[in-house]
């Protein structure tokens, strides 16, 4: 079975919800996210989504904006998020999903792309680029692969896009809570539990909340109606401001601790 | 055969690669302007602007001297673009989307700018019809165009300085999708050129396909037969598929002519379609300068409207299915043809159509004789004085 599955299946059981999370792969260096990844591991993180740096990251705010340049900078390419992937497959199996753009998906090959991904040991891909419609190849390759294709939704969604895209995803459905850019927001949208709640009532693949996620009231509310959260901007900061590698895995580690606590407690207090 | 076909794909090209939150409004603006294209009222509206506020038709202008100074007895006509208000073909675009914008009841208007005439035509659109306006533009071009930017305060627009990326076109694309992810609900936003997702390149074609369709009446009524070649500039492409979509069906032979910058054997170009692969850029796919991992190329050009490394998806159809020949020129030959144009025809051109009059400079001594050239002088030139200047004690220096 795909890990994902696996994963929210065992969650489901235990009555817990998914902890998600997002940093770019290569930001500072390869060898920085393999460690992270593996203390996210430890904390309890459910899944991890490992950004693919794209040169021009349009559904990103600033933050993501600058992560993707610097890991750009550092020589990040889709090839060595692979070998790195393969290396974290040796020591955990947490798991890991792609997110990217299409381009650098498209340069690489779509079939090369799929076949590549799951032979590292990858579970699953997400290009916000890439709606349904757009994406027939490459769901073809991935089915293929047994690879989870995770589309979006996004409070703009009608009722017809909602099944469109509860068709022709798998491993869970990323809902985006606001109409804009990644990055920390304070409230959260007025209309997210009606869309939830619609979503909800049209599948019973799990749903998981991203966009503008960082803070502890908006998660245990978002978590009375979704199956997980995804946290990135939040965790992408901590990075950015520890240029230091000791402070930065201990701030990092401090702040996935404390969202691991919340999340996984949110749950039991139900 | 109808191109682009019903999901907005010019044979392999095109498409509509967006993020989810923007589909529904996609959506939404491709019903809308399927429905204003059959509204007769609409139509009227948009020709009585076009006529009474842009000031079209634009001439066709035979430039006996220029063509005297080719032999062969070829003979040029320049259609006169730089003639329609705001100094640019892009007004014919910005008249019709903002027209749109207001049959849709949006509130706010958002566009990206290069070289800031689409800026300065979007903010004269919005200005004309009440609606509030911002602009994206880099903060690179900000520098090279800055009396765009003061045209555009003037009319009441607000300039905003991109410094993301390499801040330029691209990025002024990038940061106003960004802009309209964010306020999709109330905001139009206003694209330049044939690119983005469907049903931009289609949409903004129509609006521009104006100029071909005077040419081919102005050109039988000069001549009494249609032309052997239509030469144009090619950034996003925008007045080319304008004025060769309605000679599609003709003998009419398709130049487009690209930035070749310092030259398309260094990395200061912007060739996308001599030089580029195929890949996804700004919701479409397209032709792309880009690198072998998939990122984006920085483009160059001393002309900021055409210094993008994409290109509308049509342009890409035409290429492959050999309908246009893609050439380039460069920097030194397009400033050369600005110099030529100005001192016997009393015609200072901008920078980009320059490239395409610098081709005509270049290869029709090398034609048989008799034959007609239609050049598509997109706009005029004063924004490019500065930069002319600049190069001019630039090369003295040297």
């Amino acid at each position: 079975m795909n890990r994902i599955k696996e994963k929210f299946n065992l969650l489901k059981a235990t009555n817990k919800k998914a902890f998600i999370t997002f940093i770019t792969a290569g930001d500072p260096s390869l060898s920085v996210t393999e460690r992270l990844v593996l203390e996210m591991d430890r904390s309890g993180v459910d899944v991890v989504e490992l950004g693919v740096p794209f040169s021009d990251p349009t559904a990103d705010g600033p933050r993501i904006q600058a992560s993707s340049m610097r890991s750009l900078k550092a020589g990040t390419t889709l090839a060595k998020i692979l070998n790195l992937v393969k290396k974290i497959r040796k020591k955990s199996k947490i798991p890991l999903v792609l997110m990217t753009y299409y381009n650098p998906v498209y340069a690489y090959g779509i079939k090369k792309f799929a076949r590549d991904a799951a032979c590292a040991g990858v579970d699953g891909v997400i290009v916000p680029d890439l709606p349904p419609e757009e994406a027939l190849e490459l769901i073809k390759e991935s089915r293929r692969f047994n690879l989870a294709n995770i589309f979006l939704l996004a409070p703009t969604s009608t009722k017809e896009r909602i099944k469109k895209v509860i068709q022709k995803g798998s491993g869970f459905i990323y809902y985006v809570s606001l109409t804009g850019v990644t990055g920390e927001r304070k409230t959260i949208p007025p209309d997210l539990y009606k869309k939830l709640k619609e979503i909800k009532s049209l599948t019973r693949k799990p749903v998981a909340v991203g966009f503008g996620v960082s803070r502890a009231a908006q998660i245990k509310s978002i978590l009375k109606k979704a199956d997980g959260v995804i946290v990135g901007s939040a965790l992408v900061g901590i990075i950015e401001k520890n240029s230091n590698r000791k402070t930065l895995y201990k701030e990092f580690n401090k702040k996935i601790d404390l969202f691991s606590k919340i999340i996984h407690f949110a749950c039991k207090e139900r | 055969m109808t191109i682009p076909n019903k999901k907005g794909y010019f044979g392999g090209f095109g498409g509509c690669f967006v993020p989810e939150v923007l589909i529904p409004a996609l959506k939404e603006l491709s019903k809308a302007y399927g429905d204003a294209r059959k509204d007769k009222k609409f139509i009227k509206e948009l020709d009585l602007l076009l006529h009474h506020y842009a000031g079209r038709p634009t001439p066709l202008y035979f430039a006996k001297r220029l063509s005297q100074t080719l032999g062969s007895d070829t003979r040029v006509y320049l259609k006169r673009e730089d003639l329609a208000h705001t100094g640019a073909h892009k007004i014919n675009n910005t008249l019709g989307q903002v027209l749109l914008a207001k049959r849709m009841g949006k509130k706010r208007i958002i566009a990206e700018t290069g070289a800031g005439q689409h800026g300065v035509a979007t903010a004269t659109a919005a200005a004309m019809m009440g609606f509030p306006c911002e602009v994206y533009m880099g903060e690179e071009d900000i520098g090279r165009q800055a009396l765009n930017v003061f045209r555009m305060k003037l009319l009441g627009a607000k300039v905003i300085s991109v410094v993301s990326g390499s801040r330029t076109l691209k990025d002024s694309i990038n940061e106003a999708m960004r802009d309209w992810v964010t306020n999709v609900r109330t905001t139009y936003y206003v694209i330049g050129s044939v690119v983005g997702p469907e049903p931009y390149p289609r949409m903004v074609r129509d609006f521009q396909s104006v100029i071909g369709k005077e040419t081919k009446r102005q050109i039988v009524q000069a001549e009494g037969r249609l032309p052997d070649y239509l030469v144009a500039c090619v950034g996003g492409g925008s007045n080319s598929i304008g004025l060769f979509h309605p000679f599609y069906k003709t003998k009419a032979k398709f130049i487009g002519v690209e930035a070749a910058g310092l030259g398309v054997n260094t990395h200061k170009h912007a060739a996308t379609l001599g030089k580029g692969r195929v890949g996804v850029l700004h919701g479409s796919k397209s032709y792309v300068l880009e690198d072998k991992f998939g990122q984006i190329n920085i483009a160059h050009s001393i002309s900021a409207g055409l210094d993008y490394p994409g290109v509308g998806p049509e342009h890409s159809f035409y290429k492959n299915t050999h309908r246009a020949k893609y050439v380039s020129i460069t920097d030194k030959e397009a400033v050369n043809a600005f110099k030529m144009l100005s001192e016997i025809e009393g015609i200072i051109p901008a920078l980009e159509p320059s490239h395409a009059l610098a081709w005509v400079k270049k290869f029709a001594p090398t034609l048989s004789k008799n034959k007609i050239i239609v050049v598509c002088l997109s706009g005029r030139g004063d924004k490019d004085v500065d930069i002319i200047a600049d190069y001019e004690s630039h090369k003295r220096k040297i």
